[in-house]
């Protein structure tokens, strides 16, 4: 049989052009535009002559790396990134080894009730994250809470603790996800591998550990890359705590330190290099962690 | 042959160590179960207690309440909580539904056409991914504060509507779903691009489409950053913006609690209710191609 080469170069014409053309002009106009537009305000400033009384006393110049230095020095936004720093190494940690765990349970088939399991554990997806701080948050004031009722004195919301009280909301919400991509990918395997291990005299532990995970590692680098860039954002659980307690600063994350700064203090321009800051460290984190999964795998390799 | 031999003795080894680690393993996933349902039983049960049993009673202790509560809650302000829960439908099933179309034309286009750009058109809309929201949030608010739309439904939409991994899925599901030789054939009775797009890959890619639809639903449905920016009055507000503001204001009117905790419930159920009826279409894996029923 002739192999089908899906309508070659000849005869396509403008029809892959034009059914692409939707998604470039979105991308053009909601993420190149605005990313070109933010470092572009991350090199301005405001310059007020006189008394920044009246028209054209407030004029927009350039700063060159100004707004960066400013960033860069900033101790509030430093003690921001170590705040975060701790609270994304527990939910990491926790949450996709949770998420890691209940995957190869749910797949072992030596499991009763898995789909009410899997289901339950799905359930938090369902939940917004504001809503989620907001039933946690609840569950954590004092003349509240369960642990009362079971005559535990904790203070779930003070200096010492609210990093790990805000820790338990992101695992609860986004451990049910990351559960559902390594299950899947867990589904996908053949099951003969699994026989052919277990005729060898491989215990199930063994299959785990020596098969299911090699083989999920990629789901596993995917998971923990998109986790990672969603934690150095976080923005909503600790914004929708604030209401509850008063140990949360409105500059608890960078992330709320750069609404502050564009939205209440009006200084959209150190706010964009804050943001380019935060977007960098991303990159390099994420990226930075692909390279040592790489570099490990040809090791082993 | 060597396949049954292989299978009887399979079955013969399965048998053996059926549950090799007893009771644990289910233990613990049951574990995992009480623990996510922990917060959304809590708000079943807190949403029957009136003012004066939210912060008295036993935690998961029923109240009297609920119907005073859910009274209250449709009074607040001119009833504009539910003015917020129209908001998230049309946020989320507008944005979802234009969002499944956009990713559904441009996976099929990515996967079944050979053109010049293909490659760098599809790494360039995936990169996408790793741009964090927060270089977007506050350029997309100044530009569409300089064309006066800051603030109106469009300023929510239409930034929501792209999305990286949907295109990626479409791309995926199109190449898994979609034989090539049933587009030559339509090829050769002489359809146009358009009529194949329409009349033989979109049909093809529909359980894909249903599933990309359920995640953006839901990424939508749950986004606070965005409208939290974009929007200004308080009839524009989704779910979860509106209750945030509750919050904020319970903070001085602890009144309000028992509003917010009823709104709060009501406002799951929407989308938990799509969740248990949708089971099948809750995949991240879109290689296979059809669903499994």
């Amino acid at each position: 049989m002739r192999a089908h080469r899906p309508s070659g170069a000849r005869g396509a014409g403008a029809a892959p052009y034009l059914f692409l053309a939707p998604a470039v002009v979105l991308f053009t106009l909601f993420t190149a535009v605005p990313i070109v537009y933010t470092a572009y305000l991350s090199l301005r400033r405001t310059k007020v002559s006189g008394l920044g009384l009246g028209r054209g006393a407030r004029r927009e110049v350039f700063a060159g790396l100004d707004n960066y230095s400013a960033a860069l020095g900033d101790g509030e936004l430093w003690a921001g990134w170590l705040r975060v720093l701790g609270y994304g190494a527990i939910v990491l940690t926790v949450m996709l080894g949770l998420a890691l765990l209940f995957a190869l349970l749910l797949d072992s088939a030596h499991v009763r009730l898995a789909r009410f399991s899997r289901i339950a554990l799905f359930l938090p997806y369902a939940v917004p994250g504001v809503v989620a701080t907001l039933l946690w948050g609840f569950l954590y004031l004092p003349s509240v809470t369960p642990l009362r009722d079971l005559g535990v004195d904790v203070v779930l919301l003070g200096p010492g603790t609210v990093t790990f009280s805000m820790a338990n909301i992101a695992i609860w919400g986004g451990t049910g996800f990351n559960m559902l991509v390594l299950y899947t990918a867990l589904r996908a395997v053949p099951r003969t591998y699994y026989e052919a291990a277990r005729i060898d005299g491989a215990s199930e532990r063994h299959i785990a550990l020596r098969i299911k995970i090699p083989i999920l590692m990629p789901a596993i680098i995917l998971t923990t890359v998109f986790s990672v860039i969603a934690t150095i954002q976080v923005f909503t659980e600790p914004t929708a705590l604030r209401p509850l307690t008063n140990t949360i600063s409105s500059t608890w994350s960078p992330l709320m330190k750069v609404y502050r700064d564009a939205f209440v203090n009006g200084d959209l321009y150190s706010a964009a290099a804050t943001s380019i800051v935060i977007a960098a460290i991303s990159l390099v984190l994420s990226f930075g962690f692909l390279r040592v999964v790489r570099d490990r795998a040809f090791q082993e390799g | 042959m060597a396949v049954t031999t292989r299978a009887v003795a399979t079955r013969r080894v399965l048998k053996r160590p059926l549950r090799p680690y007893g009771v644990a393993p289910t233990a613990i996933l049951l574990l995992g179960a009480v623990y996510c349902l922990l917060p959304v039983s809590w708000v079943l049960v807190a949403a029957t207690k009136s003012k004066a049993e939210l912060f008295s009673t036993s935690t998961f202790a029923p109240g009297t309440g609920l119907m005073a509560n859910l009274a209250d809650l449709a009074a607040y302000r001119g009833g504009v909580f539910w003015l917020w829960m129209l908001n998230t439908l049309v946020y989320a099933g507008g944005g979802a539904l234009l969002s499944t179309a956009v990713s559904a034309v441009s996976g099929y286009t990515l996967a079944k056409y050979r053109f010049r750009g293909r490659n760098l058109i599809f790494n360039v809309l995936i990169g996408g991914i790793l741009v964090p929201s927060v270089v977007l949030a506050i350029p997309q608010y100044v530009l569409f504060s300089s064309i006066g739309l800051a603030g109106s439904y469009w300023s929510v939409l239409l930034p929501q509507i792209l999305h990286p991994y949907s295109i990626y899925l479409a791309r995926v599901y199109a190449g898994a779903a979609i034989p090539d030789s049933l587009l030559e054939a339509g090829r050769i009775d002489g359809a146009g691009h358009w009529l194949l797009l329409r009349r033989v890959a979109l049909p093809l890619m529909l359980p894909g489409m249903v599933t990309i639809f359920l995640f953006q639903f839901v990424a939508i449905w749950n986004n606070f950053l965005l409208p939290f920016i974009m929007l200004g009055d308080d009839h524009t507000f989704p779910l979860t913006v509106g209750l945030y503001t509750l919050l904020a204001a319970g903070a001085n009117q602890p009144a309000l609690y028992n509003l917010i905790i009823t709104g709060a419930l009501v406002s799951l159920i929407p989308l938990i209710a799509l969740f248990l009826t949708m089971q099948r279409y809750w995949r991240t894996d879109l290689s296979s191609g059809a669903v499994k029923s």
